[in-house]
């Protein structure tokens, strides 16, 4: 028998219903994990005390009968979500110390379906970056390493101490969030199912904001069903998030199991890069073959305007980002370093409190939002973005859903590509079209590469047709069966 | 667009980050690759296109205008660095700025 740190969320809910287990020897059997796994670095703040608590709790709730979605399962929060009392930093020096005091919704969510808090994952300094090394807090390593090269790879990013996690078997799901990718690339680095809601479907508040046209709460998982079980929980409509959007929230698991027969999916002539690996060529047309076996037709369609996408996205990204970082200013939490004026407190504490990339993208988004730049930048690229989800509306008058690789390549080693921001920023060139149009998206895990690292399948889908995705992800996954694990973690 | 150090300590100064001098050059160069390459849009034909301003087609949503949420000041003041108590007036502290 598998061990508990190897269950899937579906199969703990079946045991813990069935009182085979209980929530807190899962949780406990978590715990002992993130103990043994701390070499890793996917948390910045553990909290297995708090774990071991709400799983009491958990198990009094299940011999009540009244569990919820999640009752006892032991699960990892991004360390973007504000936990009430519970240090959260966005990986950035500068909220030193910042214990919030209220809570997320969507992680007040996950509490109230019955989820455990194992702890607070790593991530790239306010979620800016591919790699997870900018967080202040040191790189994640992945679980997985190349076959016969024991060099640490990057876990991507930038929910990458989530994506740590989930494969490492630490936690059952972790929540992420996702600006340009950094749900699904992380997912494919790691081996996981990884979805991008579409804009709204999950509440942004009490999430640190990064660039708030973008940015979208999503769960990353090992199973198509575990991402489904938990979406569910997260999602919500939030009066307090005013681009919340009012619509009831589906039951995603029903959605399984109904296969895809009739379904058109696109494959977009534009994401054929050149110089793009063969295995990643390759890969993609074994998703197209999984998915016509399946009983669905690919149509060939054009999203003209892709190759615009990432310079557009580093204008709008840091503009939304530079306004929303103003508040670090070192008056009301966080770090202070103290100067000889107001302004010289701020000039301060924002040069010691943000790492440098962050300090990069803030001076980019000031300039390109700056008096006579403004519309030759910041209006131009939101022009583009309007071409670019109009290439999607057109696309979906001939298709369903759209098939794509989810990054250009495997994880790569801790350092590579560091001294390029542009090599760095193009591993999101295939998942950022889909945050600049507000669509869903799902990475799963397709296959292996050459050396033995893990690479998804991404499948993009119309606004708010989570559903679908979820049932596509579900043949993938049936038919690429990816059962390998990470070294060490043989079952 | 070519950057020089006078506009990007400009810049610094709007986003409020000291950037010493000595690091002033490696700044432009850094922002100067970024700019140059986003400089490509320029080549897209926007002609009649609107820039988008939302994703979601949502009217924004309006609300009673009246207090929902707070009355917990000592617990917003709990994060910040040398408050004045809620006891003693409840305050967030910052340099002087009047003589």
């Amino acid at each position: 028998m598998a061990g508990l740190t190897d269950l899937t969320i579906a199969d703990a809910r079946e045991q813990l219903r069935a009182k085979k287990i209980s929530a807190r020897e899962l949780t406990q059997a978590h715990v002992e994990a993130m103990a043994k796994a701390k070499a890793l670095n996917a948390f910045i703040t553990e909290t297995p005390d708090k774990a071991l608590a709400m799983a009491d709790a958990a198990d009094a709730a299940l011999k009540g009968g009244d569990g919820g979605a999640l009752t006892g399962i032991p699960i990892a929060i991004k360390d973007l979500f504000c936990t009430e009392g519970v240090l959260t930093t966005a990986a950035s020096h500068i909220l030193h110390g910042f214990k919030p005091p209220y809570e997320s919704t969507v992680s007040a969510n996950l509490w109230k379906a019955g989820a455990v808090m194992l702890g607070k994952t790593n991530l790239d300094e306010f979620a800016m970056g591919s790699s997870n090394t900018t967080s202040h807090y040191g790189p994640v390593h992945n679980p997985w390493r190349r076959r016969g090269d024991n060099r640490p790879l990057v876990p991507g990013g930038s929910s990458g101490g989530s994506a740590a996690a989930v494969a490492a078997r630490i936690a059952m799901g972790a929540t992420g969030t996702d600006t340009g990718g950094s749900i699904r690339q992380p997912a494919a680095f790691c081996g996981l199912v990884g979805l991008k809601p579409t804009y709204g479907r999950c509440s942004r508040w009490g999430i640190v904001a990064f660039a708030s046209s973008l940015d979208q709460a999503g769960p990353m998982t090992r199973t198509v069903r575990d991402a489904a079980i938990m979406l569910g929980a997260m999602a919500s409509h939030d009066p307090k998030d005013s681009t919340s959007v009012p619509r009831p929230v589906p039951n995603y698991e029903a959605s399984l199991g109904k296969g895809i027969k009739g379904l058109k999916f696109g494959i977009p002539k534009e994401y054929r890069l050149d110089g793009m690996a063969p295995e990643i060529e390759k890969l993609w047309q074994q998703g197209i073959e999984w998915l016509k076996a399946a009983g669905a037709e690919p149509v060939e369609i054009s999203l003209p305007h892709t190759k615009h996408a990432l310079p557009a996205y580093y204008i709008i990204a840091p503009a939304e980002a530079s306004s929303n970082l103003a508040r670090y200013d070192g008056v009301r939490f966080g770090l202070r370093v103290p100067g000889d004026s107001l302004d010289g407190m701020y000039e301060n504490t924002r040069a010691e409190g943000f790492g440098a990339e962050v300090r990069r993208r803030v001076l980019i988004g000031t300039y390109v939002l700056s008096a006579g730049y403004y519309d030759a930048y910041y209006l131009k690229a939101q022009r583009v973005r309007s071409l670019i989800a109009r290439d999607f509306t057109e696309a979906y008058k001939k298709c369903d859903v759209i098939l794509t690789p989810t990054a250009p390549s495997a994880a790569f080693a801790i350092g590579e590509k560091a001294d390029d921001p542009i090599a760095m920023y193009l591993n999101d060139v295939f998942t950022v079209t889909v945050n600049l149009a507000g669509l869903p998206g799902i990475s799963v895990p397709a296959g292996l590469s050459a050396d033995g690292l893990p690479l998804g399948l991404q499948v993009i889908g119309r606004a708010f047709d989570e559903e679908t995705l979820f049932r596509v992800g579900e043949t993938i996954e049936k038919a690429a069966n990816f059962t390998a694990v990470p070294p060490g973690l043989n079952g | 667009m070519a950057l020089d150090k006078a506009t990007v300590a400009r810049i610094a100064t709007l986003a409020r980050i000291k950037v010493a001098d000595q690091d002033l050059d490696k700044m432009v160069g850094e922002l100067q690759t970024i700019l140059s390459w986003v400089e490509e849009l320029n080549a897209v034909n926007t002609d009649g296109v609107e820039p988008m301003t939302s994703v979601v087609e949502v009217t924004l949503p309006l609300r009673e205008d009246k207090v929902s949420d707070g009355g917990y000041a000592p617990r917003i003041l709990a994060n910040a660095t040398d408050p004045v108590t809620v006891g003693e007036g409840g305050f967030f502290t910052v340099p002087k700025v009047v003589e």
